[in-house]
């Protein structure tokens, strides 16, 4: 009987009913999902670009690059877009204390890949293998490497920003969670959270072949 | 008419205070938010036009130097660009009526509707800022690299260009999902309005087109701030990858523009000739099918950038294709008026512009589609002059068209008729004067953007900026009038144009949720040939008062 | 009636006929189809005005027949102008094997033109008349336009690599070069002129381009260059302001310079300045002027110092 006042109550006037209000959250978060690919072709568009234009010196620079700490963010990206639906499947079976338990590994492994690839990052800075003008590496062979550290940066960066957006957005689920906000019959938030979280997952699965695993 | 003022509360009395325009989440209420802030922008946007225009009387300087009227020219397309036509008809009538189009209460998400007000605001900040902290030179497509070499404050207004993306696509989200989830019971795709049609196809570009030109202004940022060689030349970027990221928004955009403003005209245009749409699905569908093709088309800005034939005969090809189902649509609206009973109150005469206006536009814009004469006439007053009967001759024309059709719905009271005729009759003589002139100083070489020009062109020139001044003095008109009439104007009923659309149905202005009751769809929008209104209601040929007789009769009484 | 004569600049090359004759296609086409619509429109109106005791209108809102020939003739006309246009479009692009090769290169805000046979010359580009011209362009600083409207020629110059235009001009005379892509300050006043001459003048003009003509004063020369090499764009020589000092009263005086010094213009701070030009620049004008290194030669940088001191204040 609860949880039916609770639904009614997050409703708006302007729906007829909590169906047609989830369907549209839902449709909202597909499209927005879309600008968020068109936002990442551009730089992929780039990437296909000046890899056409310098296949030699992408494959020479590409060896800079830490197969192994990338494979490690692999492992630990997919395994978070894991406990996030687990976490959700929990709201849906009514399982609080398990859905906050999950979405805390969630951010965990979130603040993890953040981690790996601060260190990645720094150990680049050290080496001077930085975008454009800030390039100063003389190890790489080919004409204009400082252009595939641009695209590795702008991507990478894209992306991680991208990770720090979702852990807000974890966060926030996590706190209407731990308020006993959502319920099996309403849990749209988390769910569209558990979708945005997906597409990073999916974007880096794309990264890291094209970044790390070159020829 | 002297329709009895309506007992219930109207969206603009309640509830009152600045706060609660500020805050509210009423789709009416936000559009007429965007409407002032837009306005705002789109005479700031005039002005440095009518300076360019008055700039240009004479070869040499009269008012202002080489810098600032690069400065000027910049700013005028820039702001009517991503601050005035872009968001115009989406974010004003659209966000006022195609919830009330459709029979819903409100868009799908209000919140977020605000929140792209806001996001709309804090966008043009940025560009105020631009303005004032050494304003933008680089013409407003910020071709690198001189965009990334200028000393001009160009960070500023690409962030701001940037940030109003997001209210785009905020709204096109909104209407997507608002046109798919939230029609009335009986609103099937097909009885939609083609205003609706013509805003779904409109909200596709926006949230397909719009991240494309984020990521691109983000990288020019990038570019000028860390230098990180994308597009410039030196770090072993190339600037015409640029072109190539800037038209593949900005092409689509320009249908961001124009095709609300082909929705608003189906309506004027059945309304007034009081006749049932000649091909709603052809036109339906060919919104749709511009909308997509448009993405196809971007190269054709670039045939003297170099590229390759193979990709100038594709591009040149593909613009052919898109221009035909415009041509179709102009087909379709003259044919809708064959057998109508056609009045001319000012948002017909502003259709009838539109119709005169666009028809040019378009028949320029086949030549410039044409390889060969592109050759010619790209980055001429040609160009110039085209792309000013599209977008003002068609879009401006068309908002304006549907400013003067809907503000009674908007306000509840009616302007002065009389001086709506004449400054549309002013604004159609001077936009003549001042574009077609350009025209031909284009076929005749003269290149856009150019400060000073060469004797032979100043009778031209002269005469175009005569023209410009009839312009401005129509839009002070306007403004007084329209202005007037939300304080004094006389008030309407619900349904002064005798509209068959479900806005009408509701009081003028309408209540905070739109509709008394939730209404249930029956009758097609168009259907003036078995529905006609008297007096705020529907009287139906085949009903049961013998609608034809009671119409005829009521009908010539009302001309009295 | 000629429309083009009223429309486009005098035609004077081989592919500006060719170019003209779509452009007329073209423009009777669309002004049939211009009074077809809205004559019929305006035709609707008038005959359709609503009239007292007008009542319901009757339900014509398709035509297969109509609709079809509405959609299949302009698509036919555009095809036909899209084979058209890029018949000659391809022209444009292929020049012939025996075209002439002038290399022109875009600088703010002239055009400087290097002819085979070591031959320059700035701001007019001289070519003989009847013989296939391939002009290899590019930049040295941002994307400009080499744009003759009497030659119906246009193409960029980029940068960070090479584009080509092509003309074969068909009458001897002096045409418009405009840049046609914006370029900043000087955009408006990048012009040039092509000057079209008989073959034999222009085989003797590439002989007589390297030396100082013998009977010209120093001062002289440097007047000319002063224009030839395009100083004029920027720097007047009668006092009034422009987008760099003018040339009027400059050598001697003492000027103030961006970071707060001070320097007398002399002949080594002109020559720096002609060189360098981003060394020493004087207080409220921008650092925009590009280097001179490898377009003037010691001889006339030192014309254009004589110049340049020959004009003094009243």
């Amino acid at each position: 009987m609860e949880h039916v006042l609770k639904q009614d109550t997050h409703v708006a006037h302007h729906f007829s009913d909590a169906e047609q209000q989830r369907d549209s959250a839902k449709l909202g978060m597909w499209i927005f999902l879309i600008t968020e690919v068109l936002l990442f072709s551009g730089l992929f568009t780039a990437y296909a670009v000046y890899r056409a234009w310098h296949p030699e010196t992408f494959i020479n620079a590409h060896k800079f690059l830490n197969v192994g700490l990338g494979t490690l963010n692999t492992v630990v990206l997919i395994t978070s877009s894991v406990t996030i639906a687990l976490g959700i499947r929990s709201i849906q079976v009514n399982r609080r204390k398990q859905a906050i338990g999950l979405f805390i590994a969630t951010l965990v492994l979130a603040a993890a890949f953040l981690v790996v690839k601060y260190f990645e990052y720094s150990h680049k800075t050290h080496l001077g293998q930085l975008p454009g003008k800030y390039y100063t590496f003389t190890g790489i062979e080919g004409t204009d490497p400082q252009v595939f550290f641009s695209v590795y940066f702008l991507l990478t960066g894209l992306h991680g920003l991208h990770i720090v957006f979702g852990m807000a957005a974890i966060t926030w689920i996590l706190i209407r969670t731990i308020n006993n906000e959502f319920s099996p019959e309403y849990f749209t938030p988390a769910e569209n959270v558990g979708l945005y979280w997906h597409l990073v997952d999916l974007i880096w699965i794309f990264l890291f072949p094209l970044l790390y695993l070159i020829g | 008419m002297t329709q009895a003022i309506s007992d219930s509360v109207s969206y603009l009395d309640e509830p009152k205070g600045i706060k609660s325009w500020l805050f509210t989440l009423d789709h009416k209420r936000i559009g007429i938010l965007y409407m002032w802030s837009i306005m705002v922008f789109f005479f700031i946007g005039g002005m440095m036009a009518l300076i360019v225009r008055t700039e240009l009387l004479a070869p040499e300087q009269i008012l202002v130097s080489a810098d600032a009227y690069n400065q000027l020219f910049t700013l005028h397309g820039a702001i009517m660009i991503f601050l005035f036509i872009i968001p115009g008809i989406p974010a004003i009538l659209g966000n006022y009526v195609l919830p009330l189009m459709i029979g819903a209460k409100d868009v799908a998400f209000p919140r977020l509707n605000l929140a792209s007000w806001y996001v709309y605001i804090i966008g043009s900040l940025f560009a105020i800022y631009s303005l004032f902290s050494g304003a933008v030179d680089t013409g407003w497509t910020f071709y690198t690299p001189y965009s990334t070499q200028t000393s001009t404050s160009v960070t500023a207004m690409t962030l701001g260009a940037f940030i109003l993306g997001f209210s785009s696509i905020f709204t096109g989200i909104n209407f997507i999902v608002t046109i798919h989830k939230l029609r009335a019971p009986g609103m099937t795709w097909f009885k939609m309005p083609l205003f609706v049609w013509a805003s779904y196809a409109t909200a596709v570009i926006q949230v397909l087109a719009t991240p494309v030109l984020g990521i691109t202004l983000l990288l020019l940022i990038f570019e000028r701030v860390f230098g990180i060689g994308i597009f410039d030349p030196a770090l072993g970027g190339d600037p015409v990858l640029y072109q190539h990221f800037f038209w593949f928004y900005s092409h689509p955009a320009v249908y961001i523009m124009i095709l609300p403003g082909m929705g608003i005209i189906s309506e004027v245009i059945t309304v007034f000739s009081r006749k049932k749409i000649f091909g709603y699905t052809a036109i339906a569908y060919s919104s749709l099918g511009i909308a997509l093709v448009s993405f196809l088309v971007w190269g054709h800005h670039m045939f003297t950038s170099g590229q390759s034939e193979l990709a100038a005969m594709i591009f040149s090809f593909l613009t052919f294709l898109v221009g035909i189902p415009s041509g179709i649509k102009m087909f379709n609206w003259v044919a809708t008026m064959y057998k109508g009973s056609i009045s001319f109150e000012s948002p017909m005469l502003y259709t009838l512009s539109f119709l005169f206006l666009f028809a040019i536009g378009g028949f320029t814009g086949i030549m410039l589609g044409a390889l060969s004469l592109d050759v010619h006439l790209h980055d001429t007053y040609f160009v110039v002059a085209h792309f000013h009967y599209v977008m003002m001759g068609g879009t401006v024309m068309a908002f304006l068209a549907g400013v003067h059709y809907w503000w009674p719905k908007i306000w509840g009271r009616m302007y002065n008729e009389k001086l709506a005729r004449i400054s549309a009759a002013l604004l159609f003589i001077g936009f003549n004067m001042t574009f077609f002139t350009q025209f031909i100083l284009g076929t005749k070489g003269m290149p856009r953007r150019y400060y000073s020009y060469l004797d032979q062109y100043q009778p031209l020139h002269a005469f175009s900026s005569y023209g410009s001044f009839i312009i401005g003095i129509a839009f002070f008109i306007m403004g007084y009038y329209l202005i007037h009439a939300i304080f004094k104007g006389q008030r309407v009923g619900k349904n002064p144009w005798g509209a068959l659309t479900l806005e009408w149905t509701t009081t003028s202005p309408p209540p905070p949720h739109n509709f008394e009751q939730t209404p249930v769809v029956t009758d097609g929008p168009y259907d003036y040939d078995r529905i006609m209104i008297v007096g705020d209601e529907r009287v139906y040929k085949d009903g049961p008062e013998e609608g034809k007789e009671i119409a005829k009769e009521v009908d010539s009484e009302s001309k009295k | 009636m000629n429309t083009n004569d009223i429309f486009l600049p005098a035609a004077k090359s081989t592919i500006a006929s060719e170019v003209d004759a779509l452009f007329s296609f073209v423009f009777i086409a669309s002004i049939l189809f211009f009074v077809l619509v809205i004559g019929g429109a305006l035709y609707f109106i008038i005959r359709y005005r609503r009239r007292k005791g007008d009542g319901y209108t009757p339900d014509y809102s398709h035509n297969t027949k109509l609709e079809v020939v509405w959609t299949v003739i302009p698509t036919i006309l555009v095809f036909v102008i899209f084979f058209w246009s890029f018949k000659t479009y391809l022209k444009m692009q292929v020049a012939p094997k025996d075209a002439i090769q002038i290399k022109a290169t875009g600088q703010k805000w002239f055009w400087q033109f290097d002819y085979p046979e070591g031959a320059s010359s700035t701001g007019e580009l001289i070519v003989p008349r009847g013989k296939p011209v391939q002009v290899l362009l590019s930049s040295r600083d941002v994307i400009h336009s080499f744009y003759v409207p009497n030659f119906r020629v246009k193409m960029d110059a980029l940068p960070n690599r090479y584009t080509m235009a092509w003309f074969e001009a068909t009458e001897t005379g002096e045409y418009d070069l405009f840049c046609a892509e914006y370029c900043g300050t000087g955009h408006s006043k990048m012009l040039a002129k092509v000057r079209v001459v008989e073959p034999e003048e222009y085989q003797r003009w590439l002989q007589s381009n390297n030396s100082l003509p013998e009977d010209m004063a120093m001062d002289q020369y440097g007047a000319q260059l002063y224009k030839t090499k395009a100083c004029v764009t920027c720097h007047t020589n009668d006092g009034a302001p422009g987008t760099g000092p003018s040339f009027l009263g400059l050598f001697g005086r003492t000027e103030n310079l961006q970071d707060g010094s001070t320097v007398t213009v002399d002949e080594n701070y002109l020559r720096e300045s002609i060189l360098n030009p981003q060394a020493k620049v004087v207080h409220g004008f921008q650092p925009v002027m590009p280097t001179y290194t490898g377009i003037l030669k010691d001889k006339e940088i030192d014309a254009l110092v004589m110049y340049i001191k020959s004009l003094k204040k009243e």
